[in-house]
């Protein structure tokens, strides 16, 4: 093991292949990383639960049981367990967990390991303290026996075990072996927290420096001896299918080795990954579309538009809306239309799958492992165990490498049956193939109405969703109320804070649209948080309220979003105006705040709209309550992330339908955020001692609505649909 | 016989000319730090430096490398970690940090030719895309990077 802090990272140096390619001069094996000392001959004795391993090195191994995609799980779980175990951060290595639904399972979600749903913190943090804190009594006792001193006397600081009266003390590498010996306590005591060492300051991530090297393994990087490069030909159309393919001219192509049909169209096998692609390309493919889905994205919105002119199913009801409507002095109303938007991630789907006699091995960048795992073992005819899967680092995922039906990975297995598991095959998928392969946050319209009283109060909301559920006909399905509401459709509005006496939700779940829909970070509230917030915006302004007071008014049972509404606006000087904009363009300021993963976010932004309606956002001041802050600086990363990541959204994301075939196909017609658009972010949190929530989501929601309100502050105008467009904001 | 330099090393081989510079790096150089993610020259993630100059090696035939001088994420220091680098660890930028050996690349690059970048001038050089929403941590990375004027 060359690796002192990762497993994950490259560790085996590959010679060239034959495949018409020499290479004259060898390069030489890479230089080795600076070492702790960390090395494969390590004894590593002290395993006293599945979450941690002390070598007699020094060296702490914290098995990571949730996937490491960039939101900082690997250094957050290990400083949980560090924290306790009061080791020395330096010698603190993250090892990804095997799939186990026993062991590694998510405490929220049962007997499956999964990550998601901004859970890795929150169902770890009492697991990962007590891993901790038990080790570390097994460690003491070792000592205690060791030196024949009473327990009580001896004291553990980063990685040392020390007792002051004999001034003995031993590392914990040299004690490892003698603890592995003491018995595992029935109980622990945790720290309180005014002890914490790690927790809550500056602890930098595990991964830095092998994602700055170049070092860090993703499963992109993989190679194997003997692997073949997997690219498909897939269906123009969703539910469309191969009729007829001619493979000759893809065989013909240099380091092309086999060509075989799978369910999800034709996979072209190659010694590297050009050469697959070429061929992939040279393939004739005839499809049969007589089954496949032919709207446009504009007819599958102008039917939600109809769908929303009728009742839908209730999915939360106050007080006697009806009568509120009835006896309303005006009524106010406002519809909002959000895109299919693709998760994108930078790294595009793949994996590499090997069919040994032992059974089979996955590289992944793994977000539902057992799930996965299960499905796998069921392809290949395994026993679960038999299906060993290592878990990668992620180039992103934003919830689709937490496919439902396991997309990716159970056609790399089709391809792998096609060729009697001949050869380990990486399944890479291009660009094009990721972005046009469905599996969006759906496409959703919201109609609105708020009935208003002769003194000018909100007495009724009426908020009516259209749009596909995530759930139905799922893996997941189970999921689905009884009343067959997808509760992640409504989430963020069936759940609305505000005290409103009399309220309605609806949902319309249209069932005939063949476009494969997932979570999309933050799910539901991606959406709701937008129409809710807006529209209270929407209705402030017309009911000549503040904006904030309003919302701290209808707030009043809720005092972790009104902290963090005080905390935001306090910090972005709302009680004072903005300065004006320069001739010809206009000014804003707007705010939203939104509940997600338990987790409180508000976000204060400044926009300026240019007169071509152009809108340039300047600032982005958040304020966040996640209960106790592990990490505060990966907290602000987190939340300054998900600024960019909404804000790509709002200015850009877009997913469209033309007959049924999805337009956009990679970044120059599907544009993200760049580094000119992205506006200062500043991030506060609130301080707590409450259990650790999420946050590799909830920053998401408040952006949209926050930017919308401020663009209604500047212009009066408040978007009804994104991605923005110009012509809705011209001066 | 295409024969180029590839982190100071002479390289030799028998290639496809169109193939682009990106997979002759990953699967035929064994030096994957160099991502795919457009293919198209889009979003940077396969930035290396040729000759010094910031290029996308995803579009870029092989060919066109000839007798030229390539230096990827993993030549770009002799000895442990370039300044770069290291600032993007104090900064704590990368995320999912799949786009962050494109960026520290465009960054290198970038700061060779313009020790002092303003915001403009980084905003019009450093067109990398990143999904995960980094850009403020390589902004202030970059600007912590810069000399201070001279005689200052």
């Amino acid at each position: 093991m060359d690796d002192p802090t990762i497993e994950n990272r490259r560790r085996r140096r590959f010679l060239q292949e034959a495949g018409g390619l020499t290479l004259a001069f060898c390069l030489p094996a890479r230089a080795a990383p600076p070492a702790t000392g960390q090395t494969a001959s390590v004894a590593v004795p002290f395993a006293p639960n599945a979450f941690l391993r002390i070598a007699t090195d020094d060296s702490v191994t914290v098995i990571a049981k949730h996937l490491e995609m960039g939101q900082g799980s690997y250094t957050g779980l290990a400083t949980i367990l560090a924290e306790e175990l009061d080791a020395d951060w330096q010698t603190v290595r993250v090892e990804g967990a095997p799939a186990d639904a026993t062991r590694y399972n998510n405490l929220f979600w049962g007997p499956s390991q999964g990550t998601g749903g901004s859970t890795a913190m929150a169902n770890s943090w009492d697991q990962l303290r007590q891993a901790g804190a038990t080790g570390r009594a097994m460690l003491v006792s070792a000592a205690a026996r060791r030196w024949q001193v009473p327990v009580t006397e001896i004291a553990v600081r980063d990685g040392v075990v020390s007792h002051a009266a004999t001034k003995r003390q031993a590392r914990f590498g040299e004690l490892a072996a003698d603890a592995a010996r003491e018995a595992v306590p029935a109980e622990v005591v945790l720290k309180p927290m005014g002890e914490f060492r790690l927790i809550g300051r500056h602890v930098p991530r595990k991964d830095s420096a092998d994602k700055t090297s170049g070092r860090a393994i993703f499963t992109q990087d993989i190679r194997l001896p003997g692997m073949l490069v997997a690219v498909v030909a897939h269906a123009p159309l969703f539910g469309a299918t191969v009729r007829h393919f001619d493979a000759t001219a893809a065989r013909r192509v240099q380091g092309v080795v086999d060509v075989v049909p799978i369910p999800s169209g034709i996979a072209v096998l190659a010694r590297d990954t050009w050469s697959a692609k070429k061929g992939r390309d040279a393939l004739r493919v005839e499809w049969d579309e007589s089954r496949a889905f032919r709207l446009d994205s504009a007819d599958i919105l102008a039917r939600y538009r109809e769908m929303a002119k009728s009742p839908g199913v209730v999915a939360q009801r106050t007080g006697d809306p009806e009568q509120a409507f009835a006896g309303a002095d005006r009524i106010i109303l406002a519809s909002y239309d959000l895109p299919y938007l693709a998760h994108a991630a930078m790294e595009p789907m793949n994996c590499v799958i090997r069919l040994g006699e032992e059974g089979c091995e996955v590289w992944n960048g793994e977000q539902l492992n057992t799930g996965d795992q299960a499905r796998l073992a069921e392809m290949f005819g395994l026993p679960v165990e038999r299906v060993k899967i290592h878990m990668l680092y992620a180039g992103g995922s934003f919830g689709r490498r937490a496919n439902t039906e396991s997309d990716y990975l159970v056609e790399a297995a089709h391809i792998v049956k096609a060729i009697g598991g001949r050869a380990p095959v990486k399944l890479v998928w291009m660009r094009e193939d990721d972005m046009r392969a469905g599996y969006y946050r759906p496409l959703f319209h919201h109609s609105l109405a708020a009935a208003i009283d002769a003194e000018g109060r909100l007495i009724g909301w009426r908020h009516r969703l259209v749009g596909q559920s995530i759930l139905a006909g799922s893996s997941f399905a189970a999921l689905t109320r009884q009343d067959g509401i997808d509760p992640l459709s409504v989430e963020g509005a069936a759940n609305l804070p505000y005290a409103i006496a009399n309220r309605l939700v609806e949902l319309h779940t249209p069932k005939d649209i063949g476009v494969p829909v997932l979570w999309w970070r933050s799910v539901g509230s991606s959406h709701t948080a937008y129409a809710t917030e807006v529209f209270l915006d929407v209705l402030a302004r017309a009911l000549g309220k503040d904006p904030l007071a309003w919302r701290l008014e209808l707030l009043a049972e809720h005092p972790r979003h009104r902290g963090v509404l005080q905390l935001a606006a306090e910090k972005a000087d709302w009680a004072r105006p903005l300065p004006a904009a320069t001739s010809g363009s206009r000014r804003g300021r707007g705010l939203a705040v939104h509940e997600s993963f338990q987790s409180y976010v508000a976000q204060v932004a400044e926009v300026t709209v240019a007169a071509d309606g152009s809108v340039k956002v300047d600032r982005v001041v958040c304020a966040v309550d996640c209960g106790m802050a592990i990490n505060p600086d990966n907290i602000r990363s987190q939340v300054e992330g998900a600024v960019g990541f909404a804000l790509s959204a709002v200015l850009h994301g877009e997913i469209t339908l033309r007959a049924g075939a999805v337009v956009e196909g990679n970044f120059d017609t599907y544009p993200m955020l760049r580094i000119g658009e992205m506006p200062r972010v500043e991030v506060y949190i609130v301080p707590s001692a409450a259990k650790p929530t999420g946050i590799g989501e909830p920053g998401v929601p408040p952006l949209a609505p926050a930017v919308a309100n401020a663009i209604g502050a500047a212009t009066g105008r408040f978007p009804e649909r994104l991605p923005l467009r110009r012509a809705d904001l011209r001066a | 016989m295409l024969e180029f330099t590839v982190n100071n090393r002479a390289v030799a081989l028998d290639v496809e000319p169109e193939m682009p510079l990106l997979w002759v790096l990953r699967d035929h150089l064994d030096l994957p730090g160099t991502k795919y993610s457009c293919g198209i020259a889009v979003c940077g993630a396969c930035t290396v430096l040729l000759d010094g100059e910031a290029v996308r090696a995803c579009a870029l035939p092989v060919s066109r490398v000839a007798g030229r001088q390539v230096v990827t994420i993993e030549g770009l220091a002799q000895d442990g970690l370039h300044r770069v680098q290291r600032a993007w660890i104090e900064h704590q930028v990368p995320q999912c940090g799949y786009c962050q050996t494109g960026m520290i690349m465009s960054a290198v690059a970038l700061l060779a030719k313009n020790p002092r970048p303003s915001d403009a001038e980084i905003d019009a050089t450093m067109s990398n895309l990143c999904r995960c929403g980094t850009y403020a941590r390589v902004r202030k990375a970059i600007h912590a990077l810069a000399t201070p004027p001279a005689g200052g």
